[in-house]
C-alpha cells in the first residue's frame, strides 16, 4: 500500500505541535486516497518519542542515529531522500517551520517531486494534487495545482489544522530502519543552541498587552504608545517589524519567532495580522484591533475592531480611561 | 569576496486594499507602489557590508520586466557593482522551482563565494527559491539567517528557530544564505544616489542566454500552477465599533470597564 509520510518535528526532546496538526490532516487524506498514514521520526533516540505517534499513524518509521541528534537539513535530506526513494509515498508532509523551510525545497529538488510550501489546505481532487496557500501577507488566498507526478510534497503552515486524535487510536506499528548516514556532514555543522538572554520583560506573564506594529510609523511615536500602555496598566508588546527596526527588544515580540501570549486583553495597534503574529496571540481572551485597512487580516481574529487611524483613537481612549479612573 | 544577491520587485501591500483582477489569477496592480522585497533589502545590505569590510564585488540579479529596473537601480545606488535582469515572456507563470532554474542558469557561470537572498518574498511567500537554487548549484545553505560571520573558508550563522531560540551552524563556503529581516539595518539611499546609479548599466538577458528550453521555464517548467486567487472568506469577523474617535473611545473604555479590565 502506498503511504503518506508525515515528518515528526521535535526539538530538545519535545515533539512539536505541528506534527500532530499534520497527522490530523494526513489522516483525512489517507482515508480518502486509501493510503497508509506513516509518521517518520529521525533522531538520536527517536524510539522513546514514537509512542504518541502510534495513536495517530498506522506506521511509525524510526531512524536512529547519533548523527541525527540535532536537526540539520542536510543530514535529514540524506535520510529522507533514501526513505522516499524506497517507499515512494504518494505525499510527504513537512512543517513550514524552521525545520521544513530549510529542508523541503532542497529535498524536493533532489528527488524532482512537486512541492507546495506554506499550505493551509490540501487535497487530491480527481487525482490532482490541489493546495491552498496565502499571498500578500494573508490578504489573498490562492488555489494551485501540482503537475502530475508519482509523489508530492508539501510544507504545512503551523496551526492551519486542529490536532485531533483518531478514534479509536490508530495503534500504529513501529518499524525501525537502519540509518543511511555513513559519515558526519562535511559542509554543515551544528554548533549549539543560543537561548534568548535572561531577564528583560516577560510578556507571557502580563494580564494586559498593547501590541504595536508597522502602523506606528515612526520611532518618535513610541513614547505615546508606552504612555498609552501605562494608562491601561498594560505591558507593551509588538509584531516583528518593530523588533527589526530596533524600537523594542525581541523579548517583546509576539508570534512564531517570538512569544505565544494569552492575556485577558490584547489591543493590536497598527498590526495587519500576518499569520506569524496571529499565531502568538489569537488565544487571548479579548482582542481589540485598531487598523486603517478594513481588510486587515487581524480583524478576523479580533473580538472588536476599529477601522480608523490609530493616532486618532489612542489619545481619545487614553483620555476616556483617565476620566473613568478619576470617577472611581 | 564576490557576492550575488537575488532580489525581487514586489508591490507594497501591507496597508493596501487588494482586489482580484479580471483573470482571477492575479491582483489588481494599478495604484500599488512597488519596491525591493523587504527580505531582499536586508540581503543586499548584508552583501554590501561584507564587501565594504573585505573587498570584492556585489552583483544583484532579478527576473522581471523593465519596471524591475528601479529595484536594481536601488541596489546599485546602495553599493552593488553590477546588475542583471532576466526577462522573457516565456518566464511568465514561473513558480519557485522554475524561478530557481532560471537564476541557476546564469549564476552557475558567475564567480561567487556567497549567494544571498531574502528568506521569502512579500507577494507569494514561498520561502523556497533560495533553497532550491542552493541544491541546483550544489552548495550548502542556511535559511532564516539572523547573523552572519565570515571566517576563512567557512561562515558561522545564527538561524532563528522558534520562541526566541536560535542555533549556530558552521557552513563551508561557497554557500547560499536566505536572510531574515532584522539581520542588519538597511541604509537609506538618497535620491542623488539613485540618480547616480542611473548611469550604471543593467545587463538584460533573455531565455536564449539561459541555455534553457521553454519546457524548463514559466508554467511548463513549474511544479505548481496558480488556478485562482480570492479574498479569504471571513470565518470570524470582529464586531466593528463605529463613530467619531471620541465615540469609539467611549465604547472601548466602557467595554474594558464592564469586563473589569480597568
Amino acid at each position: 500500500m502506498t503511504a503518506i509520510f508525515v515528518l515528526a518535528e521535535h526539538r530538545q526532546g519535545i515533539i512539536r505541535d505541528i506534527t500532530y496538526e499534520m497527522l490530523t490532516k494526513a489522516h483525512e487524506i489517507a482515508q480518502k486516497t486509501n493510503t497508509e498514514l506513516t509518521a517518520v521520526i529521525l533522531g538520536k533516540s527517536a524510539k522513546e518519542k514514537a509512542k504518541p505517534l502510534t495513536e495517530y499513524a498506522q506506521k511509525v518509521l524510526i531512524i536512529e542515529d547519533q548523527k541525527l541528534e540535532n536537526f540539520t537539513s542536510d543530514a535529514y535530506q540524506k535520510v529522507l531522500s533514501t526513505l522516499i526513494k524506497e517507499h515512494k509515498p504518494l505525499l510527504t508532509l513537512i512543517g513550514h517551520t524552521s525545520y521544513g523551510i530549510d529542508l523541503a525545497p532542497r529535498l524536493a529538488t533532489e528527488l524532482n517531486i512537486p512541492l507546495a510550501t506554506d499550505c493551509i489546505d490540501l487535497a487530491f481532487e480527481g487525482g490532482t494534487f490541489t493546495v491552498t496557500r496565502q499571498m500578500y501577507g494573508g490578504k489573498v488566498n490562492t488555489t494551485a495545482t501540482a503537475r502530475k507526478a508519482q509523489s508530492y510534497m508539501a510544507t504545512i503552515r503551523q496551526a492551519a489544522f486542529q490536532p485531533q486524535k483518531p478514534q479509536p487510536p490508530a495503534n500504529g506499528q513501529i518499524i525501525e530502519q537502519p540509518s543511511p548516514l555513513t559519515e558526519e556532514a562535511a559542509t554543515k555543522r551544528f554548533i549549539e543552541y543560543v537561548l534568548p538572554p535572561p531577564g528583560g520583560v516577560d510578556i507571557t506573564a502580563a494580564d494586559k498587552l498593547v501590541g504595536i506594529g508597522r502602523g506606528i510609523k515612526d520611532q518618535a511615536n513610541m513614547p505615546q504608545m508606552e504612555e498609552f500602555a501605562k494608562t491601561i496598566g498594560a505591558v507593551l508588546a509588538c509584531s516583528r517589524p518593530i523588533v527589526d527596526k530596533g524600537w523594542l527588544s525581541n523579548d517583546r515580540q509576539v508570534g512564531s519567532s517570538g512569544k505565544t501570549v494569552k492575556p485577558k486583553l490584547y489591543i493590536a495597534l497598527g498590526i495587519s495580522g500576518a499569520f506569524q503574529h496571529v499565531l502568538g496571540m489569537k488565544n487571548s481572551d479579548l482582542i481589540i484591533a485598531i487598523n486603517k485597512d478594513p481588510n486587515a487580516p487581524i480583524f478576523s481574529f479580533s473580538d472588536y475592531g476599529v477601522v480608523e487611524d490609530l493616532f486618532k483613537i489612542v489619545p481619545a481612549l487614553k483620555n476616556k480611561i483617565n476620566e473613568l479612573k478619576i470617577q472611581k | 569576496m564576490d557576492i550575488v544577491v537575488c532580489v525581487k520587485h514586489v508591490p507594497e501591500t501591507a496597508e493596501a486594499e487588494l482586489k482580484i483582477d479580471s483573470t482571477g489569477k492575479n491582483i489588481e496592480k494599478t495604484g500599488l507602489v512597488y519596491d525591493i522585497n523587504e527580505w531582499d533589502d536586508y540581503a543586499l545590505e548584508e552583501a554590501v557590508r561584507i564587501k565594504e569590510k573585505q573587498g570584492g564585488t556585489v552583483t544583484a540579479i532579478t527576473i522581471g520586466t523593465e519596471d524591475f529596473d528601479s529595484t536594481l537601480r536601488k541596489c546599485l545606488a546602495r553599493g552593488a557593482d553590477a546588475a542583471i535582469r532576466l526577462t522573457d515572456p516565456k518566464f511568465q507563470g514561473s513558480d519557485a522551482y522554475a524561478t530557481a532554474k532560471i537564476l541557476h542558469s546564469i549564476i552557475k557561470n558567475l564567480h561567487c563565494d556567497l549567494i544571498l537572498c531574502g528568506l521569502q518574498a512579500g507577494d507569494d511567500g514561498s520561502a523556497a527559491v533560495g533553497t532550491i537554487l542552493a541544491q541546483l548549484l550544489g552548495v550548502p545553505h542556511a535559511t532564516m539567517v539572523k547573523k552572519l560571520e565570515l571566517c576563512t573558508g567557512t561562515a558561522k550563522v545564527n538561524r532563528e528557530l522558534e520562541g526566541g531560540l536560535e542555533e549556530i551552524l558552521e557552513i563551508k563556503l561557497p554557500a547560499l544564505f536566505a536572510v531574515s529581516t532584522g539581520i542588519n539595518e538597511p541604509r537609506y539611499v538618497s535620491i542623488m544616489g539613485i540618480r547616480k546609479a542611473m548611469q550604471k548599466e543593467i545587463k538584460v538577458l533573455g531565455l536564449a542566454d539561459t541555455g534553457l528550453t521553454e519546457a524548463y521555464v514559466g508554467e511548463a517548467g513549474s511544479w505548481l500552477k496558480t488556478e485562482k486567487l480570492y479574498v479569504p472568506p471571513v470565518e470570524k469577523q470582529a464586531e466593528f465599533l463605529k463613530g467619531t474617535p471620541d465615540e469609539v473611545a467611549t465604547k472601548i473604555a466602557e467595554l474594558l470597564k464592564s469586563r473589569g479590565l480597568i
